[in-house]
């Protein structure tokens, strides 16, 4: 009886050069695996389709994410410094019933696991949706309310003179925001909505879970396909994200330095 | 309402909690087009409480403001269109750290009065110019002493051609060397007609710029005159031991 070698076996010794057959067994087993993650059958286009996933998610769910947080941020900052001494009527009313719904928002979304999160969505509200914007939604909303508190945050720490020089020059408290707090707020505030932006990559790989094949999902099926899980998992998933939170650090510290040239 | 009389002051109060802090407790007075009234007295006396109330960051909690005919107070005042006529100068200068001195300057004309920026720049180099610091026009308020920030924030509020100029101790949170840079600006104003409610610690300044001095402890005005009556010739006991300390 000959020995039965499987199709991948087959083909690596086909096209693999002789020397790479030739080096040591250690290395060419590890060459061998390499190829049956990423090469053989074109495997590497799930990786490349899921980083292609993971990068959409990230970008559209930031976007949500700083939207919904300088809104909800804008509504509890206000309702806090204003709203106590207001004169009843619609205004307060108004005003008092959103950041009430803030106020809910942000205990809801940060007092429960963003995957129960996106798996609700998927399940329960969002059932005739794409995966992608099923996603989206969930990482934005989620997103949402970390970056609110980290603008809220912000937008305390500026000096209340600024914004009583803003009001003695006329602008009013909308303008006073847009041009004088929102700005230095957001300065200040830069490092920790990077590292929001961080967690917030990371965290798409949880979508994994409703079955849209990001890139950590990628990793995960190749490694069931082929029984390698070192190779997909640490080169195919680990490290890409690495590289990518590397550079999105380098990238923000260049922005962060070039806000800062201004002061000192 | 006399003809000459830009803000009316009528029985304003400003209590916090509820009743038990009366930081004002019924101030009357008028202040007229080209006056400079200067503000004294003791810390808690009201007088930066009734500054604040005259552009309303501080809401008053009963009593009136007339301002050029108007009642600020009214909530159907457009407040902003009014603070616009209102230059206000505070003891920590306030200027936006975010922007050079030039962009501070101009920041309001071209967004509220919808100036071109040329003209808002010209303008700004113009007053620049006349308080010695044109050559800083493009530097950073950190950059800055503190005797040049709050020169740069007097012709920030400047910029917006307002009526009165309200000064909040506009000297109190600078160097000793460097008060008089900041007097001798707000001098060469009142001489050029400015109308100006100044609160101050520098008796020297009231004495030799103001045209009247309103006196005030625990929240009321006790004592109101010219300058050479109230530092000559005090007649409550107050003001006569208020001045045995500061003089």
């Amino acid at each position: 009886m000959g020995t039965q070698i499987s199709p991948v076996m087959a083909q690596w010794l086909d096209t693999a050069p002789q020397w790479i057959l030739d080096l040591p067994k250690g290395l060419s087993d590890f060459c061998y695996k390499i190829f049956k993650c990423f090469i053989f059958d074109d495997r590497y286009m799930m990786f490349v389709k899921g980083l292609g996933n993971t990068l959409i998610l990230t970008f559209f769910a930031l976007l949500i994410g700083i939207a919904l947080g300088v809104i909800v941020s804008l509504v509890r900052v206000t309702w806090d410094k204003n709203g106590l001494e207001m004169k009843s009527g619609p205004r307060k009313f108004f005003l008092g019933l959103a950041n009430l719904v803030c106020r809910i928002y942000l205990t809801v979304i940060r007092g429960t696991p963003v995957v129960v999160q996106i798996l609700i969505y998927y399940f329960v509200i969002m059932t005739s949706s794409d995966k992608i914007t099923t996603g989206i939604v969930a990482f934005g909303i989620n997103s949402g309310a970390y970056v609110a508190e980290i603008m809220r945050s912000g937008i305390m720490s500026i000096d209340g003179g600024q914004n009583e020089a803003g009001r003695s020059l006329g602008f009013g408290y909308v303008s006073t925001m847009r041009y004088i707090i929102l700005p230095q707020a957001f300065k200040n505030v830069l490092p920790a909505l990077a590292n929001e932006f961080i967690v917030l990559l990371k965290e798409t790989a949880v979508a994994g879970y409703i079955g849209l094949p990001d890139l950590a999902y990628a990793g995960s099926i190749i490694g069931g396909n082929t029984y390698e899980y070192l190779i997909p998992l640490v080169f195919g998933v680990a490290l890409v994200y690495l590289i990518l939170v590397m550079f999105f650090t380098w990238l923000v510290g260049r922005l962060e330095r070039r806000m800062r040239a201004n002061e000192r | 309402m006399n003809a000459s009389t830009l803000i009316k002051v009528n029985d304003l109060k400003k209590y916090y909690n509820g009743e038990k802090i009366k930081a004002l407790d019924g101030v009357t007075a008028e202040i007229l087009k080209g006056e400079v009234v200067v503000v004294i007295g003791p810390s808690g006396s009201g007088k930066s409480t009734f500054l604040r109330c005259l552009s309303l960051l501080e809401i008053p909690t009963d009593g009136h403001i007339l301002f050029n005919g108007t009642d600020i107070t009214d909530e159907k005042t457009d407040i902003n269109l009014h603070r616009q006529k209102m230059g206000m100068v505070f003891q920590h200068f306030n200027l936006f750290p975010h922007m050079t001195v030039l962009k501070n300057m101009t920041a309001a004309p071209i967004k509220i009065l919808k100036k071109s920026k040329a003209e808002a720049e010209a303008q700004a180099m113009a007053l620049l110019k006349r308080v010695g610091l044109e050559d800083r026009a493009n530097a950073y308020p950190s950059q800055l002493s503190g005797g040049q920030k709050q020169r740069i924030a007097i012709v920030r509020a400047l910029c917006m051609n307002p009526d009165v100029m309200l000064f909040d101790e506009p000297t109190s949170a600078l160097d000793p060397e460097m008060v008089g840079e900041v007097l001798d600006v707000m001098k060469q104003l009142a001489h050029e007609g400015m109308t100006m409610v100044v609160v101050t610690h520098e008796m020297g300044f009231a004495k030799e710029v103001g045209s009247r001095v309103i006196f005030m402890d625990e929240g009321k005005i006790v004592e109101e005159n010219s300058p050479a009556t109230i530092f000559e010739n005090p007649q409550s006991d107050r003001l006569k031991s208020f001045l045995a300390k500061v003089l």
